[in-house]
């Protein structure tokens, strides 16, 4: 039996508080008075110094981008464009407000990325969980318990994400989803044919629809698994089976609408036809690279013992493997948009490289070229110290997959890795590794009564 | 013609040849070949032979065709004959990077396979046509052929070794090269 440690406990307590600390300062500091925008960009602007006039009108046209205005609205910002320079006072103001409530937005997304990207660790950990049972895979249930263990961290993780949705359109300033707010949906044709499926009790019915689906797989699977140790027979595990296969059904139908709406309506004239399957590329990369973390780690304490070399290699291939499967699905969005570009479709991306060139191109070294080469050696696969190395890195990586996903829709170019994004990120962890190693701490590591345990233990490649 | 004598033990189950592989090197006999009709796992690391190096030539492989690919799409789209596809600017290499991308894996992915069983075929030294090196037709149905140089040892002290081994045949066969 594991228990949580008192240092690790003193620790994840350490991270929440000072990521509280962090994102209260966040939201305390992004209402800037209309002046003081004013001054920030006249800042701005005297720094960039010749380039002022080529900046205001980027600025401008971006506006409306961000609104994300339709194509055929493209050609009228476009005479606004050429007009701003004539009536510079009556744009300023209203470039400067927009600025302004970009600013605004950038603490509730933050906290929203954040949250998402560890929810998301717990749903693909659920996701390969129930891949395993279904698949009655024999190498892998000595790992079960830690498994068990990250999705037990899906029904709060979720719910914050869900929360912090729908308080952004409720308490908030509309500061995450533009289509909460009634005022951009009255001028807004697109917005208002996509109305039905677009509001916030929808929206919200929904949301508690994916998690209680989720969820509720999440406890009876844990409970049939809990009670297989101490069972005579193999019914609960027959069970398990049985429900992880109508899970997984459940799941991606379910994994690809929740990734529609709370990730891909940010942007809401925009859509992709894979986005579902990219996200749940992230998400099960994601995932799989917490399971290898934290099995590396409780083997580190002694904790696995029957765990060899070879689970942690066939983790490391499948980080390796879909980190792959991740590019592949990223740049099939991409090339498709990119060759084909068409206004309505292709300022996704020109929103990208225009202001988040570095995120944008940064991660696919993060997320393709860095696992790529240092796992594709197999010897590498068995080395821990490699693996959590690279492991780090696929984490970070998918942290500005789902930044890139977020922000450009919120906060346009006002956008930082700064206090509100870094302790957002330290408050989720610090509760996600609190509730996880909880849950670990709750039975025991070995499912010793499964059925496969015996392959699992002398698992060898 | 230099002739050696090798010994042939013939056994009929996987498990038990891996256990005579261990065997008969713990007795400190070399054994210069085993004959399988399936690969059969694990037997490489028992008989002590080097790990193969078809994945760093399989790595390198991958290199020049993601190179050749690379270099040329320079020439067929950039330098021999320039078009104008969805506007893009057609004489930038860079700017049109992204649709070089699927010919670069695919050419990546191909010469890796090729080259590698090509190297593969040379280095286990086999073609289309080649009579079968294998001394046992039955190595290829159902039974496991041990072959052991007699080299300085005494025939029948190995036969008697290897008969506690659990090989079901022992042929003592002069091999001419």
């Amino acid at each position: 039996m594991y228990t949580l440690s008192n240092k690790l406990r003193t620790f994840s307590f350490a991270l929440i508080i000072l990521g509280f600390i962090g994102v209260v300062y966040g939201f305390m500091s992004s209402h800037k008075s209309l002046d003081e925008v004013k001054t920030m960009l006249a800042e701005d602007a005297a720094h960039h110094g010749v380039k002022q006039d080529d900046s205001q009108a980027i600025h401008i046209t971006e506006a409306h981008e961000t609104h994300a205005e339709a194509a055929a609205h493209g050609e009228e910002s476009q005479a606004e464009t050429a007009h701003a320079e004539g009536a510079d006072a009556h744009h300023g103001d209203a470039h400067a407000e927009h600025v302004q409530h970009q600013i605004a937005n950038r603490p509730w997304s933050a906290l929203y990325v954040a949250a998402f990207f560890f929810m998301m660790i717990a749903l693909g950990a659920l996701a390969f969980y129930a891949i395993q049972i279904a698949a009655q895979a024999g190498w892998s249930p000595l790992l079960f318990r830690v498994m068990e263990g990250i999705t037990a961290y899906l029904l709060p993780g979720a719910i914050i994400v869900l929360l912090i949705a729908v308080a952004s359109g409720t308490i908030g300033h509309y500061n995450i989803f533009i289509w909460m707010d009634p005022e951009v949906v009255a001028d807004d044709k697109l917005i208002q044919g996509k109305s039905s499926w677009l509001n916030i009790g929808w929206f919200a019915v929904r949301g508690l629809i994916y998690i209680a689906g989720w969820c509720t797989y999440r406890h009876f699977s844990r409970k049939f698994s809990l009670a297989q140790d101490l069972a005579d027979d193999n019914s609960n595990f027959k069970k398990n089976f049985r429900i992880s296969a109508a899970f997984l059904v459940f799941f991606i139908y379910s994994e690809s609408i929740m990734s529609w709406d709370w990730i891909m309506s940010v942007d809401p004239h925009w859509f992709s036809t894979l986005f579902g399957w990219y996200v749940f590329a992230s998400m099960f990369v994601s995932g799989i690279t917490v399971i290898t973390l934290i099995t590396i780690y409780l083997k580190s304490k002694g904790m696995l013992p029957s765990v060899n070399d070879s689970h942690i290699h066939d983790l490391a291939k499948f980080m390796f493997g879909l980190s792959v499967f991740w590019t592949y699905l990223w740049f099939s969005q991409f090339m498709l948009l990119w060759y084909s570009n068409i206004p309505e479709e292709v300022t996704y991306f020109i929103t990208r490289i225009e202001d988040y060139n570095l995120p944008f191109f940064g991660m696919v070294a993060l997320n393709f070229l860095f696992p790529l080469l240092i796992l594709m050696n197999s010897d590498y696969k068995r080395i821990p110290w490699f693996v959590v190395m690279a492991g780090v890195v696929i984490l970070f990586g998918h942290y500005i997959d789902i930044f890139n996903m977020i922000m450009p829709a919120t906060v346009g170019d006002q956008w930082f890795i700064g206090i509100p994004e870094i302790s957002s990120v330290l408050l989720f962890a610090g509760l996600f590794i609190f509730v996880v190693f909880t849950a670990i701490s709750k039975a025991p590591l070995v499912p010793k009564r499964h059925p496969l345990i015996e392959e699992s233990e002398h698992f060898h490649y | 013609m230099e002739s050696s004598k090798v010994i042939h033990a013939i056994y009929t189950d996987d498990d038990v040849l891996m256990a005579a592989v261990k065997d008969v090197r713990v007795a400190k006999y070399h054994i210069d070949e085993v004959y399988t009709p399936f690969p059969v796992h694990g037997l490489d690391k028992a008989m002590g032979l080097a790990p193969t190096r078809l994945a760093i030539t399989a790595f390198i492989y991958g290199c020049i065709g993601l190179i050749v690919a690379a270099a040329m799409m320079n020439f067929i789209m950039i330098e021999d004959w320039p078009q104008d596809i969805g506007g893009k600017p057609s004489f930038s290499y860079l700017e049109n990077l992204p649709a070089f991308v699927p010919i670069m894996f695919e050419l990546t992915v191909f010469f890796a396979a090729h080259l590698m069983v090509i190297t593969f075929y040379l280095r286990s030294r086999i073609y289309p046509f080649k009579d079968a090196e294998n001394p046992d037709p039955r190595t290829t149905d159902d039974h496991f052929l041990m072959e052991i140089s007699v080299a300085n040892h005494n025939e029948e002290e190995i036969t008697e070794f290897l008969k506690t081994t659990g090989a079901v045949e022992i042929n003592l066969v002069d091999k001419a090269h």
